[in-house]
């Protein structure tokens, strides 16, 4: 090629990179701006009044907390689900596929009523607890239920297309290699899986973060105890505190931000290592 | 060719501009005839009955049919809408602070909205009452049962819902009014709070809290909730308390004067919140089980609201403004009471 400029195989580089920035700008950042637009209009005391006191700092323990707790649950039994999807048949296999889906259709109310309902102390649920001591509704462990409900989906959804392609070959051949069966599961299953896991675990903490609909009927909403983060946005929009709102809200998008590049981070590093590897 | 491309252009063109000043004409059309009302969120029941009513009266009147739209949510959300752009003809809320706000941004409403109907524009009141379990086996009687240790008591975030902040109020009004100190009225509001397990976001939220998940001793709601209630639970499970003294709950309206100007419907929306003064508007409203300000409606459905000692937020306390900002705002005494525990 006597041309310095490198060709691309794939024509129309401009025309789809000038749409997918047009296209994200238009549906994420132009909105994500206007937050911390409004928020620089606040003074230095003013914001840290609005992003620190006790109440919100409270509520930040408790969504990361419960969302980071609810993704680590949702990757340990997503992965056995999506195992025993691919893995096995069982009578109403493809119902139980079906069933993981619905936490992504259910309207959030309806899921947060039901749970409370479910784990109330006269619930079906509630009442066997409640006799050994374990409350779950208007407890922030009712706040991790609700979270563990709504983001189950993403792990299994992630996870399953990957292990229907790890061929069963590959572990019998590391069988006959002499693996013991956790060597396998150790050495080859996990680490083919783990970008997969990693992508679900993220997807899932992030859906929990902004979670309102479904933890806030369960939640209490207990100002230091049970009160999430965004419920103490919707907090201040009641009182017409927007730029508070936005101030809390623009907190919320950093912090999840870096915990998702973060995690994005520790993927590609993963993959590297496993590139390697091969 | 040419030429045909430039005739289908302007076809097209003169098409296009028919369609728009049709569909101009009928939105205006569609607004001349139109109102809406934009309310907070159980008073749903309420103007479904209203609507039709002045409808009819309006009809008999003028000649004229026109529609009532409505619009509920919670009333702060709501007050947002509005503030945003949302078309209101009349706003009816559950409190002052709701309709001043569209007084102090944008200029919306009138600022002297409450001389411009009877009642400082409160065509009617309720007030914060207990609910208990059939038999009251704690016996609740009165706002220091509520506060006493051991006893769960179910409200509403006064942070959200209006329902939630009378009741803050009532309780602190009920100990000022018997020791005159500030401080006693903060000690005991905070107690009361400290019983508080669950703090729904709304009024309908507490009740279904109370009365379907079993959760608290009494719940303190406004009495048109408390007897709704009864009337769909049935009074076999749960009974009416009515403290010493409550407070005055009583409900707002106004005209968005920005909009009616602008829609030219300033007459059928004061027409419409006349028509809530005028007897047949009050009788819905008792029915509804909000107290009619009308003496003879009142007297007609006295059995239903037995008499209760009330005292009004702006005599006792100060100004909306002032007790809004002293209480509920961030870092104002609900939140100090609240962090303390």
């Amino acid at each position: 090629m006597a041309t310095v400029r490198a060709h691309r195989v794939l024509p129309g580089f401009g025309l789809s990179l000038g749409f997918t920035l047009a296209y994200m700008s238009l549906i994420v950042l132009i909105p994500l701006s206007a937050v911390f637009i409004l928020t620089s209009t606040m003074s230095v005391e003013a914001f840290l009044g609005a992003v620190a006191s006790p109440r919100v700092i409270a509520s930040y323990r408790l969504t990361f907390g419960a969302s980071l707790l609810a993704a680590v649950i949702n990757v340990v039994f997503g992965l056995l689900l999506a195992w025993a999807l691919v893995r096995y048949r069982f009578p109403g296999k493809r119902l139980v596929d079906a069933l993981v889906d619905l936490p992504f259709a259910l309207p959030t109310a309806v899921a947060g009523i039901a749970l409370t309902a479910l784990y109330a102390k006269n619930g079906w649920l509630g009442q066997y607890l409640e006799s050994i001591g374990i409350k779950v509704a208007f407890t922030p462990l009712g706040v991790l239920v609700a979270l563990v409900f709504i983001g189950l989906p993403f792990v299994v959804r992630t996870v399953q297309p990957v292990l229907e392609d790890l061929d069963t070959e590959i572990e019998e051949a590391a069988a006959s290699l002499g693996a013991g069966r956790w060597q396998t599961v150790r050495r080859v299953v996990l680490p083919t899986l783990l970008p997969a896991l990693l992508t679900g675990f993220a997807l899932a903490f992030a859906r929990a973060v902004g979670e309102y609909g479904s933890v806030i009927f369960i939640a209490g909403n207990l100002p230091m105890v049970s009160e999430i983060t965004p419920l103490i946005i919707i907090t201040k929009l009641e009182q017409y505190d927007y730029v508070g709102a936005t101030a809390v809200a623009s907190v919320m998008l950093v912090a999840s931000f870096i915990l998702l590049l973060l995690i994005n981070g520790l993927q590609s590093w993963t993959d590297r290592r496993a590139g390697k590897g091969a | 060719m040419q030429s045909s491309t430039a005739g289908w252009r302007r076809l097209l063109a003169y098409g296009a501009a028919t369609a728009s000043f049709l569909f101009l004409m009928s939105v205006v059309v569609l607004a001349q005839t139109a109102i809406l009302n934009v309310s907070y969120d159980v008073s749903r029941e309420l103007y479904k009955d209203i609507n039709p009513a002045f409808i009819a009266d309006w009809k008999a009147k003028t000649g004229e049919t026109i529609t009532v739209n409505q619009s509920h949510g919670g009333s702060s959300k709501q007050a947002l809408s509005v503030i945003a752009g949302l078309d209101a003809d009349v706003i009816t809320m559950n409190q002052p602070p709701d309709i001043d706000v569209l007084v102090t941004r944008g200029g919306l409403v009138a600022a002297d909205w409450r001389k411009r109907f009877p009642h400082g524009a409160t065509p009617y009141t309720t007030t914060s009452v207990f609910l208990v379990r059939k038999g009251n086996p704690k016996a609740i009687k009165d706002w220091d049962d509520l506060a006493k240790p051991g006893y769960q008591v179910i409200v509403p975030n006064p942070k959200t819902s209006g329902n939630g902040r009378y009741t803050y109020l009532a309780a602190w009004g009920y100990a000022f009014d018997k020791t005159k100190s500030e401080q006693t009225a903060r000690d005991f509001v905070a107690k009361l709070f400290a019983n508080v397990p669950v703090l729904d976001g709304g009024g309908r939220g507490a009740t279904t809290t109370f009365t379907q998940r079993d959760v608290g001793d009494a719940l303190v709601t406004f009495e048109n909730e408390a007897i709704a209630i009864s009337a769909e639970l049935g009074t076999d499970q749960f009974q009416i308390v009515y403290p010493s003294i409550s407070i005055d709950a009583s409900a707002p309206v106004a005209v968005v004067e920005k909009v009616v100007a602008k829609k030219g419907t300033a007459k059928i929306a004061s027409a419409y919140l006349d028509f809530l003064f005028s007897p047949p508007g009050q009788e819905i409203i008792a029915k509804h089980a909000f107290r009619p300000r009308d003496a003879t409606v009142l007297a007609k459905f006295a059995s239903r609201f037995p008499a209760i000692k009330t005292f009004d937020v702006e005599e006792t306390l100060g100004s909306w403004a002032d007790v809004q900002k002293k209480h509920f705002a961030d870092g104002g005494i609900y939140d100090q009471i609240i962090l303390k525990k």
